[in-house]
């Protein structure tokens, strides 16, 4: 009995990853003009840095391959976490105007099963989608990789994923709270991460406030843990407190995440806010 | 006794929503309890197609979710197959299909890529999928070469049969139909009567269905519940009724209940 109920739990979170592969072969044209947008933005961040020299930043501390390099792990890495989120936050959203929520939330699939399907798709998807910007960002900036220990930043990318799954369900909670207002706060959610979270700046530089917020995001961790692999060439043996750190973030969150989701669930059972018609 | 397919006991449902009273300033809105659903009995037993038989905003619907574990019921408890629809929901769910009004479809995706989606969630996928889809499609009268064209292009006929050839894919004991045949022309209306008819030959599984066409509940149903205004007015055959309450049609008999024709609406605003 137990192995079937499982059998069928991975067939749904399969079902969830191969529903978002079809959705994305429809909206193919789409996906293309997001990449490039991707491509674009993390280019400009990289020309950006060429240019600081010209703008008169400098001095003879000053390392510009350093700086551009530092710039350019927060525009990638930013770019993966966003669309992840985004992703995530928006699996619920959708479905809402698709109209398809009240078959999803009717099927027998565990929300735990539901939740990390998505997740995990978006995950994949953040990542192969960054690994292609990464690819164009390597050709024309001629990133010198030679102080990078990738093994340690591999490390920290792979634990980071867990905060993240954290993160992405909370998020994904706030439309099934309030259907008007729910996807507005998850975009100003992402925005108060990429302001607190040092995607392109030390958290030093912020205003107290914000440094004790960017303290608890767990972004803060897998950056600043990722730009020690690439630019100071930190170890696996290095990264080990911050992979610690990234591992119980995610060991709060998940399950915070899943509980809340579940708590939301019911109340909008109660009140009828899934999706109503006829 | 076998268990009941539908046990419901004292099951009531209403809503909050916060109004503004005419006249009243804008900011000032109070929250209201809209009765959707007053204390119910119902119990069916496993096989054969109910009707339940009611104008717009009369709670069918509402009845419907409930059965689906899509809300929870103020008061009472309902049962599916024994199974409590509030704290064995997951249970419910393997054994319930709801085809609604508006059939709830990834638009961009095609009826195949639906339809594998609903395999997957119900763990019914497997290399003869395909091939089932096809039966069942062609069992409705769907045109194959729809199979793989986005939704969005079908007739809303042609989505609703593959709305209910979906719910045929996943197996379920207790069907859920939540007025199958509104805004269908008369063609594709006949075409899935039709489909529930050879349901109800083969009485392998239980039918409920909400409509508030008269003429399909006579033909369709062999037991009929009336509802206006979240009550249960009358519950029976429907030649039953028609001779308990002395009206020629159903729909006489709704006449007779409540003064108005089905037609006539309940006031309802529609929530954004
Ligand atoms: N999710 C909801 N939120 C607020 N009010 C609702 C909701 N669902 C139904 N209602 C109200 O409950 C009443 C019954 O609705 P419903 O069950 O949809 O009726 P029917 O399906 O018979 O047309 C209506 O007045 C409707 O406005
Ligand atoms: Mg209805």
């Amino acid at each position: 009995m137990t192995v079937t109920v499982r059998h069928s739990e991975m067939g749904a979170l399969l079902g969830f990853a191969e529903r978002q592969l079809y959705v994305y072969k429809r909206y193919w044209v789409w996906e293309v003009v997001w990449l490039f947008y991707s491509v674009v933005s993390v280019l400009s961040i990289g020309f950006l840095a060429s240019g600081l020299g010209t703008l008169g930043a400098g001095g003879e501390s000053f390392d510009l391959r350093k700086a551009q390099l530092y710039l350019l792990v927060g525009a990638l890495l930013w770019g993966y976490l966003s669309l992840v989120f985004m992703e995530a936050a928006y699996a619920i959203a959708w479905e809402r105007w698709e109209g398809t929520i009240e078959y999803t939330f009717m099927a027998p699939v565990r929300r735990m099963t539901h939740l990390m399907g998505i997740c995990l798709f978006a995950i994949g998807y953040g990542l192969a989608r960054t690994f292609i910007v990464l690819l164009v960002a390597v050709a024309i900036f001629n990133i010198d990789f030679s102080h990078a220990n990738v093994a340690g930043a591999l490390l920290v990318l792979a634990a980071s994923i867990v905060p993240l799954i954290g993160l992405a369900i909370l998020t994904s909670v706030l439309p099934l709270l309030s259907p008007q207002k729910g996807e507005q706060m998850s975009f100003a959610v992402q925005g108060f991460m990429l302001l607190v979270s040092g995607v392109y700046y030390p958290l030093s530089v912020l205003p107290m406030p914000l440094q004790v917020a960017g303290a608890a995001s767990p972004l803060t961790y897998a950056l600043s843990g990722m730009r020690r692999s690439l630019l100071e060439g930190a170890g696996v043996g290095d990264q080990l407190p911050t992979v610690g750190i990234l591992l119980a973030m995610g060991a709060a969150l998940i399950p915070a995440g899943i509980l809340v989701f579940s708590w939301a669930e019911r109340r909008a059972k109660r009140l009828g806010l899934l999706k109503r018609s006829g | 006794m076998s268990i009941p397919a539908i046990e419901i006991q004292g099951v009531s449902k209403a809503f909050r929503r916060r109004e503004r009273e005419a006249g009243a300033p804008w900011w000032r809105r109070d929250w209201k309890d809209k009765v959707a659903l007053h204390e119910l009995d119902l119990i069916v037993q496993p096989g054969g197609v109910t009707g339940i038989l009611g104008p717009n905003g009369s709670g069918k619907s509402t009845l419907i979710r409930i059965l689906g574990t899509l809300l929870t019921p103020d008061t009472g408890t309902a049962r599916v197959f024994g199974w409590d629809v509030v704290k064995e929901a997951l249970q419910v769910r393997r054994h319930v299909n709801r085809v609604s009004v508006e059939a709830a479809f990834f638009k961009e995706l095609s009826p195949w890529e639906n339809m594998v989606y609903a395999a997957r969630l119900y763990g019914s996928a497997g290399s003869g999928t395909r091939r089932r889809v096809v039966e069942i499609l062609e069992l409705l009268g769907l045109p194959l070469d729809v199979i793989d064209q986005p939704m969005k292009q079908l007739s809303r006929g042609q989505q609703q049969k593959v709305a209910i050839a979906r719910s045929f894919l996943t197996a379920p004991s207790l069907l859920l139909m939540d007025e199958p045949t509104t805004g269908l022309d008369p063609r594709s209306k006949k075409e899935v009567q039709t489909v529930l008819e050879t349901l109800r030959a083969e009485r392998e599984i239980t039918v409920l269905v909400c409509t508030h066409d008269m003429n399909e509940a006579e033909a369709l149903c062999e037991r009929v519940l009336m509802m206006d205004g979240g009550r249960v007015l009358a519950d029976g055959r429907p030649a039953e009724l028609c001779r308990i309450h002395g009206g020629a049609t159903l729909e006489g008999v709704f006449m007779h209940l409540t003064g108005k024709t089905l037609e006539a609406e309940e006031p309802e605003e529609v929530a954004p």
